[in-house]
């Protein structure tokens, strides 16, 4: 098990170095100087030759990278150019919104959809399997910020229900934070819901055919019992990377639902980035989100090859 | 071929979304000439109109017709689509050819790149990519072009190992053929499969990547008539007039649809092994 997590990290780390190399070049592709965009109308030559220098921008692309790296690893992302406010400190502030945007929604994915897909694979063909298959189908296909506004319209505008858009801290008020985040959570879960209710269905049909299963079922056990104890155990086991890689995307791939509810979590962050030229903090988002990522799947990877020795070999 | 137009045709779901995708693909081309109304042309007198016989799916809140604006964001949609899968499909198909052809070293760098693209959501990185390059229709087409790269590199490279070791390639080896041409000639026919399947569904991921970034305000131009902005628009309106952002969704949904009901018939009938798996 330590060998393949020492193989997992190797490859993990030249991912990183990666990583951090696309999130260095952004700041420098973007169009436009930094130091002009930070003067602004006060601009003279003379100040921005010591900005430059403050900065360590007239040093060497490479020099620079490497000053930048040292600070990355050590927690520190930079400063916003919009906000008074270190840009690890913008994203830790952030990131509890988007964790429980992008967890709530996997959690009410799994409740609906492993039920579904068992039921989909047990019946395979019939009533339950192709209800299941339309609602995988829909699922990848309605746009979350489509189903977000339709969900809006009808639980906020119509019946008045449920608040349109805004945030408020659980620890402040818990009914009223999941009040605020009960309508996005839906909105964002109904994509994961079929990817996992297409994994869970394609990964219990594979494992009910094979001979343990028969074995299980010669010796007697229910079928309750073979489905839920001998069958689930194994399929499960694929299904496990799925929620993974969706908690890991959905930590960055939630921005249009944020943007749409006025969630103050890390995607809207990146949008407001960007409409304010912000870049350090674009910057800052798109490389925590992307480092989250591969830990997340580093993580996913090990814990699969725990419960599935196999991979090991 | 005849084989497998038999095939498809008797695959109703794949037949279902072709048809529909079909039908919108002329729709999108014919806009010009199907469209009821100008998609610009404000009338004062109609605001907020909801859905007649005259104005089938209503007006907007500067009182244009929403079906015609519907008609042009197909094409937006449809050439957005198309042409980003097209990028993506031949730079895609190109590292995972000569990483999986190659192997070594190569194959580990060109790797690597596709798994640090692969660490960042797609719209994320689509936003990035349009925060350098800036708005526009043609930058929109190459952020969603570069974002779905990744994956048609994995599909050609993991195709292309399983093939490299066939018979028919170590001769044409023996025999001294190029490398470029045993790749052009020998391999890419035989990975075209999974390609093509996966062409129809990024084609699906890219009509709703547009219409997210279109939403957020970072896609196409601002009065451009594509199914994001319209939708973005819709949504300040909802509390009048519903249909402004309900029509754009119900678009978008059956062009996804229609994509994906394509993509999973043509792996049923071109791809057996993940047939299987399915």
């Amino acid at each position: 098990m330590i060998v393949y997590i020492a193989k997992r990290l190797a490859v993990a780390l030249p991912v990183l170095l990666g990583i951090s190399m696309l999130a260095f070049a952004l700041i420098h592709l973007v169009p436009g100087d930094p130091v002009t965009a930070m003067l602004g109308i006060q601009y003279n030559e003379e100040q921005a030759i010591e900005l430059r220098a403050q900065y360590g921008l007239d040093k060497p692309m490479v020099v620079q990278y490497l000053v930048w790296l040292r600070h990355v690893l050590t927690g520190d992302l930079g400063h916003s150019m919009l906000h008074d406010q270190s840009v690890a400190r913008a994203i830790l502030e952030r990131l509890p919104v988007t964790l429980q945007l992008a967890v709530g929604s996997v959690l009410l994915a799994l409740v609906v959809s492993v039920p579904l897909g068992i039921a989909a694979a047990m019946r395979q063909h019939r009533a339950p399997d192709i209800l299941a298959s339309t609602f995988g189908l829909l699922g990848i296909s309605i746009p979350n910020f489509w189903l977000g506004t339709m969900l809006t319209l009808l639980f906020a505008l119509v019946l008045g229900w449920l608040p349109s858009g805004g945030y408020i801290s659980p620890t402040e008020d818990l009914v009223g934070n999941l009040r605020y985040m009960l309508l996005p959570t839906l909105a964002l879960s109904g994509a994961v819901a079929a990817v996992i209710l297409r994994m869970t269905r394609s990964s219990m049909l594979e494992v009910i055919r094979m001979d343990y299963i028969d074995m299980a079922r010669a010796k007697g056990a229910s079928p309750r019992r073979v489905v839920w104890v001998h069958a689930l155990k194994n399929a499960l086991i694929p299904v496990l990377t799925i929620v993974g890689i969706q908690i890991g995307y959905l930590l960055g791939g939630s921005v249009v639902i944020e943007q749409i509810f006025t969630l103050p979590g890390i995607g809207r962050l990146a949008v407001q980035s960007i409409n304010a030229r912000d870049y350090p903090m674009l910057q800052g988002v798109i490389l925590f989100v992307a480092v989250s990522f591969v830990f997340i799947n580093l993580i996913v990877d090990i814990l699969y090859a725990w419960l599935n020795p196999r991979i090991r070999l | 071929m005849r084989e497998f137009w038999y095939q498809l045709r008797r695959h109703k779901p794949a037949m279902l979304g072709l048809v529909v995708l079909s039908l919108m693909a002329v729709a999108a081309i014919g806009a010009p000439w199907l469209s009821p109304h100008d998609p610009y042309a404000m009338q004062v007198e109609h605001v907020l109109g909801s859905p007649t016989p005259q104005y089938l799916m209503g007006t907007d809140q500067k009182g244009r017709d929403i079906f015609s604006r519907v008609l042009h964001g197909a094409r937006i949609s449809f050439k957005v689509g198309s042409i980003a899968v097209t990028i993506a499909l031949f730079a895609g198909t190109a590292i995972g050819l000569i990483a999986a052809y190659y192997g070594g070293i190569v194959d580990f760098l060109l790797s690597r790149v596709v798994d640090v693209l692969f660490a960042f959501p797609d719209i994320l990185l689509a936003l990035a990519i349009m925060a350098i390059l800036g708005p526009s229709l043609t930058n929109v087409m190459i952020a969603i072009g570069i974002v779905y790269i990744p994956i048609f590199a994995r599909v050609a490279r993991g195709s292309a190992l399983s093939v490299k070791h066939e018979s028919f390639v170590e001769a044409a080896h023996s025999m001294g053929v190029s490398n470029f041409t045993i790749i052009r000639r020998h391999i890419l026919p035989n990975i075209s499969a999974p390609l093509i399947v996966q062409a129809t569904l990024s084609f699906a991921f890219a009509i709703l990547a547009e219409a997210a970034l279109s939403f957020l305000g970072l896609g196409v131009e601002p009065d451009t008539p594509s199914w994001g902005i319209l939708l973005s628009r819709g949504k300040d309106w909802m509390g009048e007039a519903w249909w402004i952002a309900f029509f754009p969704g119900i678009a978008i949904t059956l062009a996804v649809l229609s994509c994906n009901l394509l993509g999973d018939g043509l792996r049923d009938l071109l791809d057996p092994k993940a047939r299987k798996a399915s």
